[in-house]
């Protein structure tokens, strides 16, 4: 297992290199740099020598290969640079709406297994009957709705029966957890909402299939109890395609949530990408994607990892 | 329509008692009577046998048994299923689980699916014994541990920690059959237990069934379509059709003297190891009635021979000699001998295999290997090889009929796809009217693909659903231009229908409206549709009903004389090979074993390896099989990742020695065109 894990680690390099050469070249590609945004944004008149100075501060005048292997190198010793509109580490701008960003995903994860994985189940063995009929509605309205629509919603809600607003600024959990979790969970159910009905009509399509299994026939001819039948011999066959989605969808979380990040005035990772690129903010541009690609490979390896350990077909090799 | 219950014969009450048993199964299309009057018993240590073909609810029946019926579909309208003395249908659901698995087992037919794969063997054949003896974990593992040692299974408590994916089809269904006995059931009900597996693997798991039947005292209900294994097995039999039993009587009585038309039919229509060949095979014509909506009064009457005016009355199960029962009106006819069915016909004089003309396709030193990557380590995958196929060379001349016999992984099929060119051979020479076509361009071999077709096993998967039967059939005469226009085309679609035993009109029709038979008859029209010399049938049979599988048996031969057609005949089932093949070419993990005149290899096989398949195989007759030693081969087809040295059938062979660990041995002429491979004979 270990040996897999380094080997999965090492294969990343290659896939984020390719990422790196392909978001470099495609936004050089856009005619305008962020020193024309910056400069003459407002109309303002700026002399010719001013701007390429400020070119030249930022090394956007130097020939693009040269431009490359700085970027290259500078990812090779993780050094991602600054941002060109701030001039303030990268990192650092990245890093706080990072924390945010994940946290809500992973409570919007949270949220969205917790009730898709009960709910897809009842589905599937209520299948055609008002239960079903019931969540099958719920979920379609579920992929349905926006979820930025939902986020209005539940803060008109929130305004109109409780006279409450969440709080607007961010707390980081190990602050106040309270005012954390007062803040974040409205937009984690908002996404949520539609994150679990993806999830539950994933949940009900494998279940009804895997009831069909000739196993689960032998199951009841041993004379288990149907409860048993179901959770240890459906489940865990059930749950497999349910974990590929919900790896996917978190991974798109991060970065994804541009619309409810607004909503609820959350300064997110999703905001900062739109900034940064209408700011032709180069460096920032490319860093958020490098982390939203780590991330997706990231996701992807977690849902390998558990694949093989429910699946010993997996976890064994071969079939 | 309450048929008569067949009387138990004297000694012990019976153990479980159907009672005219009706299921019904609701369909979009309407309710389907799936089992209609259907009576039996099994007494405590017999084996009962159901026969019949698909669709004829001998499954159906057993499952209702279980109440296993899928839901909501199915369920029983009528009838009582005694089971000591309860009626099992009058159970609470928690009453028939607890029943389940410790009174009554099942064994299921698809050892590859029946096992769930993602719990270890052990959970698995221990689940049972927590549930219902209320084990505790060291006493459930002591009794697996047992119960794997008792069906075979060596070293069994590293096996316990194993999953499905870790064992063969023969090992998981010993392990399906370790899970029937868990509990010491009164009854086990083996739905096709056999039918996936190997000849060799077949004979070991069912001597397995019937010691431990006999030892434990056990009822066993056989549900199969192999007449053979009936005939080896059983003490009892059902012969069922359309939803009814028609037959019942002992073994003896089934197979030596039917007295209903569709057991005799069904008797004469399976190609037996033990007649030569010579004779054609007879066969049930027509196709069993929809259920739907089936014919008023005898069901077989449209396919029978014997059919009268009288016939058009439901026929009860009547006893007709002591213990003996039909559902045929005419019956006694047959007893009293004043009815019988013609004697088969010879098949028509042909112009077998003209031993001095050049052969048609030759194949000399044959070789595939595949390459399989394996888990390395960083980055790096190490790769073994599989001998798929290793030095195989053989003749057919024009007109013959040359069979490739062997067990699953043997490299018959790769053979079939490497002389079709769907696989490039590894090394050797596959010459084609003395042109060499292993090594040609694809571009080079169109000219040579029109002249060499192929039938394959599976009449369901290998038609594209979505294109009528003549778009399928006329698809490869447009492609080689071998017709001017689509009219014409239509024309010789229309014409090959009628060749293989069809109607035109069936040219508008889909895959799916037609019944497995009829599939294969039109793969065998796509087939013909190039005017092929040669054809490669790829297991053509083997998925039909037998009735079914005569019809195309004697189709195959009737165009072969008719066209001068020339087959590489692939099969595992060595009774249909010995039907219509001349020669006959056994193989073994990838080598030729043994290679011969059909007559002469069946008559005398010298290989042991030939010997143990053709011992293995059962013959559909009791008198024979019941006097016939047990001689199963021991253990199973060694992986071909690593194919044991020497002899590649040392690991198995009674006769094998030091030398056999050695050397490798050449087929040599044993007697005039018999070869064998085997340094001992």
């Amino acid at each position: 297992m270990l040996g897999y894990l380094a080997n999965r680690l090492l294969l990343m390099i290659p896939t984020l290199a390719g990422v790196a050469v392909l978001i470099f070249f495609m936004l050089r590609v856009v005619p305008g740099d962020i020193v024309e945004v910056k400069l003459r944004g407002d109309g303002g008149s700026v002399t010719q020598e001013t701007i390429e100075a400020e070119r030249a501060r930022l090394g956007l005048d130097q020939p693009i290969h040269v431009q490359f292997v700085q970027w290259m190198t500078g990812l090779a010793t993780l050094d991602l640079g600054n941002s060109m509109w701030t001039d303030r580490p990268v990192t650092e701008e990245i890093g706080v709406r990072l924390e945010l960003t994940i946290q809500v995903a992973i409570m919007a994860s949270i949220i969205a297994i917790m009730v898709a994985i009960p709910l897809g189940t009842i589905s599937a063995l209520f299948r055609d009957t008002w239960v079903d009929y019931v969540v099958r509605l719920v979920t379609i309205a579920g992929l349905a709705v926006p979820s930025f629509w939902l986020g209005m919603l539940i803060i008109l809600g929130l305004l109109y029966y409780a006279n409450w607003l969440p709080p607007i600024t961010y707390t980081p959990i190990y602050v106040d957890p309270v005012a954390n979790i007062a803040q974040l969970i409205w937009p984690a159910m908002a996404v949520g909402y539609r994150y679990s009905a993806v999830v539950a009509r994933m949940v009900r399509s494998s279940i009804i299939e895997v009831m069909k299994e000739d196993y689960i026939r032998t199951a009841r001819a041993k004379g288990v109890f149907e409860k048993l039948v179901v959770s240890r011999h459906a489940m865990r066959n059930a749950i497999l395609p349910a974990i590929t989605v919900i790896g996917l969808e978190f991974a798109f979380l991060i970065g994804g949530l541009v619309v409810t990040e607004q909503v609820f005035n959350l300064n997110g990772l999703g905001k900062l990408f739109v900034q940064a690129v209408s700011r032709n903010d180069f460096t920032l541009i490319q860093s958020i994607v490098m982390l939203i690609a780590v991330i997706f490979i990231l996701s992807n390896l977690v849902v390998d990892v558990v694949y093989a350990w429910i699946d010993p077909r997996i976890r064994y090799g071969g079939r | 329509m309450q048929q008569t219950t067949s009387a138990p014969p004297s000694g012990t009450p019976p153990l479980l008692s159907v009672e005219d048993l009706h299921v019904h199964f609701v369909t979009s299309r309407g309710v389907v009577r799936a089992v209609e009057g259907v009576s039996y018993q099994v007494r405590p240590g017999e084996v009962l046998a159901i026969v019949g073909e698909s669709g004829c609810g001998k499954s159906v029946s057993s499952l209702a048994v279980m109440r296993l019926l899928a839901k909501p579909a199915g369920r029983v309208v009528h009838g009582k299923i005694m089971f000591e003395g309860v009626n099992l249908l009058d159970l609470s659901d928690e009453e028939m689980r607890e029943r389940r698995g410790r009174d009554i087992s099942m064994i299921f037919q698809e050892p590859m699916t029946s096992l769930n794969p993602v719990l270890s063997i052990g959970q698995q054949l221990m689940e049972p014994l927590f549930i219902h003896l209320n084990m505790t974990e060291a006493q459930a593992r002591e009794r697996a541990v047992e119960l794997l040692k008792m069906v075979g299974i060596t070293d069994p408590e590293r096996r316990l920690e194993q999953y499905p994916h870790q064992f063969s089809g023969g090992m998981r269904q010993r392990v399906m059959i370790a899970i029937g006995l868990a509990c010491n059931p009164k009854l086990i009900i083996a739905d096709e237990p056999t039918t996936a597996l190997d000849v060799t693997i077949q004979a070991q798991i069912l001597e397995l069934m019937k010691e431990l039947s006999r030892k434990l005292n056990i009822a066993l209900v056989v549900i199969t379509h192999n007449l053979g294994v009936v005939a080896r097995y059983a003490d009892r039999v059902n012969v069922m059709y359309a939803a009814r039993v028609v037959e019942q009587g002992t073994a003896d009585d089934v197979f030596l003297r039917p007295r209903h038309p569709y057991a005799m039919g069904l008797m004469r229509s399976v190609p037996r190891l033990d007649r030569p060949r010579g004779l054609k095979l007879e066969t049930i014509e027509g196709l069993p009635p929809n259920l739907l909506d089936p014919p008023k009064g005898c069901r077989f009457a449209a396919r029978c021979a014997f059919k009268a005016d009288i016939c058009e009355q439901d026929p009860p199960l009547n006893e007709v000699e002591a213990g003996h029962f039909s559902a045929c009106l005419r019956a006694r006819e047959f007893v009293a001998g004043t009815l019988a069915p013609a004697p088969a016909a010879p098949v028509e004089a042909s112009a077998r295999a003209g031993k001095a003309s050049e052969p048609l396709l030759s194949v000399r030193g044959l070789k595939k290997f595949f390459t399989v990557a394996r888990k390395g380590g960083l980055l790096s995958t190490q790769t073994s090889e599989v001998r798929a196929v290793n030095d195989v060379s053989f003749d057919i001349a024009p007109g013959e009929t040359l069979g490739l016999v062997g067990e699953s992984g043997c490299g018959k099929t790769t053979v079939g796809r490497m002389v079709l060119r769907l696989d490039n051979p590894t090394a050797g020479e596959i010459r084609f009217k003395g042109e060499d076509i292993a090594h040609k361009s694809p571009a080079e071999l169109r000219a040579v693909r029109r002249k060499i077709q192929v039938i394959f096993q599976d009449p369901f998967s290998s038609l594209n659903p979505r294109m009528t039967i003549g778009q399928i059939i006329s698809e490869p005469l447009m492609v080689y231009k071998i017709v001017p226009n689509a009219k014409a085309a239509a024309e010789r679609v229309a014409e090959l229908l009628v060749q293989v035993g069809l109607f035109a009109y069936m040219a508008e029709r889909y895959p799916h409206e037609m019944s497995g038979g009829q599939r294969q008859r039109v793969g065998i029209a796509r087939a013909l549709a190039m005017e092929p010399e040669f054809i490669v049938c790829d297991e053509p049979v083997s998925a039909l009903d037998v009735s079914i599988q005569g019809q195309i048996i004697n189709l195959l031969e009737n165009l072969q004389h008719r066209l001068n057609l020339t087959y590489l005949f692939i099969a595992h089932d060595l009774a249909v090979v010995r039907h219509i093949s001349d020669r006959v070419v056994v193989m073994y993990l990838g080598r030729v074993m043994e290679m011969a005149d059909g007559d002469a290899l069946y008559a005398e096989p010298l290989h042991p390896y030939t010997k143990a398949l053709l011992d293995a195989a059962p013959v559909p007759d009791p008198k024979i099989e019941k006097s016939r030693a047990a001689r199963a081969l021991k253990g199973e087809l060694p992986s071909p990742l690593n194919p044991p040295t020497g002899c590649v059938f040392h690991t198995r062979c009674p006769l094998a020695d030091a030398d056999c660990r050695r050397i490798v041995p050449e087929p040599r002429e044993a007697r005039p065109g018999h070869f064998v491979a085997c340094i001992k004979v």
